[in-house]
């Protein structure tokens, strides 16, 4: 069984057509990078997996688990998905450590304490610890991303959701970031990362895929996609991106 | 017409408890406001339609009438209500002073509704799916993320309306309840002494409102370093 | 419950049998109408120059505007209405003279008409200063590199767009103002909330005067939101967004 299943989603706002019966999955221990130019839809389409954006049509299945069936207790799901957002959204009121602790305790119910270590321990792996009783105004904005990496580690997720997690931060930042993300890969964590970091996936990606108005136009082994991809879009692309 | 200090020096005791009943009528009018006005807030983003459109028609329709008209009309209704719960033979009388309770707190609920949504959809998209992406339900969310969030920008507008409310309160005086206004025009009418009273009520007022204004823009100065 | 219904009332005739009690709503309606309509154009006219001054650059100008403003803000509008009807024309003996002698209405209307609209063009002063100081501050100096004169940059160039931006807080403004002059009832101005009350003593059919006066005032905020939409479109300039151009 695939840690995640896409079969088929459409998606629609108004007439307008975000998702275009969009299939693929990532196998478990499988890291899977998904890129395409700005309005493609895949910033849309990972938000989909974990349910913050519905689908009028098809269907996902995390773990086994379907994310359109109404019966589905969404929190539960997303509470065992990790995800970091392109904006960081670490909650300003609120100090590192309790941002770590908070859905540590709401959600999985853990003692303060307990959540309050375990949050430490993923600080300290994103090299962090010093700054735990911070505010995030109070760090770079690379600093953030790694808290917001933590934080989402924090919650024992089964796979981890990327939605274009080094597009808002200073050129000087991205690397950082992205060192935390090929650790978390070569341990095996199971990735779906949305970027446009060529240099993250040809490193660490098994499967690239291509998006392109709403529609998967490319899904390949990463060699393939490097090599020789198939449409004239995605090589389109790459030599834009590629180009510097 | 001389101006007679004396006037207000012997009824100061008498001005003192209608004091006393405006600031506990604008302390619970603000509290109780803010709560319902909150549910309310939510009620109207929520996603269900028919909720949305209830709350909002409470809100608007409180927005447009006169306050003095939803204090008749809450002095008038609110026996017969009372009457309908209790079951009681005659209406059960409950006072000018706890209608007057009543009445703000739902009618303050409408204003404080409108900046509480304005505080809610100042939070950031992402920071709602941040708070759903970790797992914490609609509730969780609310009470973690994005109403701490939304009061905290919402503080200063929110004490700027409670001082609003609290010069509102004069109005009471339509029903005849006897607040630092209504406790000075009973002394003013008793004694023919209008000028002085009504002078009087004025200057207290005015240094009370400029006072706490003041420190809301300081406030508001403050905040607006810190971020 | 035990209310007596009778929608019928309004038909009924008042006690003196001079009128009918729809006829009472209606008087009432002409006079939160008029005093209405007379503040307003005392506060717009007011309230857009306190609001100017406020933005000039001469310090005794700005600190008179802002007094203004702080002194009507700060005091509990029914307070204002009594000062207006009862203390000041003590201080003025010809007002107090005039208005003892005139029918009480007339002395009532100029009260609530001098409270309304002073109450009302601090807060319209508040709004025009908000939205000349929210254009870009090199309009002004652009206007004043062209050669304009302080006046002349107000009135061509400052001006027309800060009103432009100022018509949405001008609406709920023109709102308060008509739910305020219910306020005039307490110095006995027979206007649409007393005439509903009165109707309702005299008959006990609170529910349906009430509901009448509610439903007009309900139509008289839908009626004033329209107007100021449609002057707001009129007033339009193409490309440019009001509030900035988010």
């Amino acid at each position: 069984m695939a840690m995640i299943e896409i079969r088929d989603v459409s998606k629609w706002y108004g007439a307008f057509q975000v998702l275009k019966d969009c299939t693929t999955k990532v196998e478990k221990g499988e890291v899977v990078v998904v890129c395409g130019p700005s309005g493609s839809g895949k910033s849309t389409l990972i938000k989909t997996v974990n349910g913050l954006e519905a689908f009028q049509k098809g269907e996902i299945l995390v773990n086994g688990i379907p994310v359109h069936d109404p019966r589905t207790n969404l929190s539960k799901l997303r509470a065992g998905v990790g995800m970091v957002f392109q904006h960081f959204e670490l909650f300003p009121h609120l100090t590192v450590r309790q941002n770590l602790a908070l859905a540590q305790v709401k959600v999985l119910k853990r003692a303060k304490d307990e959540a309050d270590a375990r949050g430490v321990r993923y600080l300290e792996r994103v090299g962090l610890a010093a700054h735990a009783d911070k505010f995030p105004g109070q760090l770079s904005g690379g600093q953030q991303q790694r808290v917001a990496i933590a934080r989402a580690l924090s919650m024992d997720p089964i796979c981890m959701l990327f939605d274009e997690p080094t597009s808002a931060l200073d050129p000087e930042m991205i690397n950082e970031v992205l060192d935390v993300m090929v650790e978390l890969a070569k341990e095996g964590m199971t990735m779906m990362v949305v970027t446009h970091e060529m240099g993250f996936a040809r490193k660490v990606a098994h499967r690239v895929i291509f998006m392109d108005h709403g529609q998967i136009v490319e899904d390949a082994a990463k060699d393939d996609f490097f090599g020789t991809p198939r449409s004239d879009r995605a090589q389109q692309f790459l030599a834009k991106i590629l180009h510097h | 017409m001389g101006f007679d200090f004396q006037v207000i020096v012997d009824s100061l005791p008498f001005l003192w408890k209608g004091f006393q009943y405006t600031v506990q009528l604008t302390a619970t009018a603000a509290v109780g406001g803010l709560f319902f006005g909150t549910l309310l807030a939510m009620a109207r983003l929520s996603s269900f339609k028919p909720l949305a459109m209830l709350a909002a028609g409470y809100v608007n329709l409180m927005r447009s009438i006169p306050l003095v008209l939803v204090l008749f009309w809450f002095f008038f209704l609110m026996p017969l209500v009372l009457q309908g719960i209790t079951g009681a033979e005659r209406p059960p009388p409950i006072g000018a002073e706890r209608t007057a309770i009543i009445t703000f707190i739902l009618f303050e609920a409408a204003y404080f509704c409108e900046i509480m949504r304005a505080g809610i959809q100042s939070i950031a998209r992402g920071q709602v799916h941040a708070a759903y992406a970790l797992g914490l339900n609609y509730w969780q969310a609310m009470g973690n993320v994005i109403l701490p969030q939304a009061f905290r920008n919402m503080v200063p507008v929110l004490l700027t309306q409670t001082i609003i409310l609290f010069q509102d309160t004069s109005l009471v005086y339509v029903i005849s309840a006897t607040d630092f206004l209504g406790a000075a025009s009973k002394i003013a009418q008793r004694d023919s002494r209008l000028v002085e009273m009504y002078l009087f009520v004025a200057v207290v007022y005015f240094v009370l409102c400029y006072l706490l204004s003041w420190l809301v823009k300081g406030l508001q100065r403050r905040i607006a370093v810190i971020r | 419950m035990n209310y007596n219904w009778n929608w019928g009332v309004f038909f009924q005739q008042t006690p003196d049998g001079d009128a009918f009690y729809w006829e009472w709503i209606v008087s009432g309606l002409l006079w939160t109408l008029a005093v209405s309509a007379a503040a307003w154009l005392i506060a717009l006219v007011l309230g857009s120059v306190i609001g100017v001054i406020r933005t000039t650059e001469r310090t005794w100008l700005v600190r008179l505007g802002n007094a203004w403003v702080e002194l009507f803000r700060n005091i509990p509008l029914l307070v204002q209405m009594f000062l207006w009807y009862f203390v000041i024309p003590e201080f003025i003996p010809p007002l107090k003279g005039w208005m003892t002698s005139t029918e009480p209405i007339y002395a009532q209307f100029l009260a609530a008409v001098l409270c309304l609209g002073l109450f009302t063009s601090a807060r319209i002063a508040e709004q025009v200063r908000a939205g000349i100081q929210s254009l870009p501050r090199g309009q002004r100096m652009a206007g004043r590199a062209l050669g304009l004169s302080e006046v002349q940059v107000y009135r061509h160039v400052l001006l027309p767009m800060a009103f432009r931006i100022v018509i949405p807080p001008l609406t709920s403004e023109t709102m308060n103002l008509i739910k305020n002059s219910s306020i005039a009832l307490t110095i006995g101005l027979m206007e649409l909330t007393f005439r509903s009350r009165e109707m309702g003593e005299y008959t006990f059919n609170f529910f349906e005067a009430f509901s009448a006066a509610t439903i007009i005032y309900i139509a008289i905020a839908m009626t004033a939101n329209r107007v100021m939409a449609w002057v707001e479109r009129r007033a339009a300039v193409p490309g440019y967004i009001a509030g900035g151009g988010r």
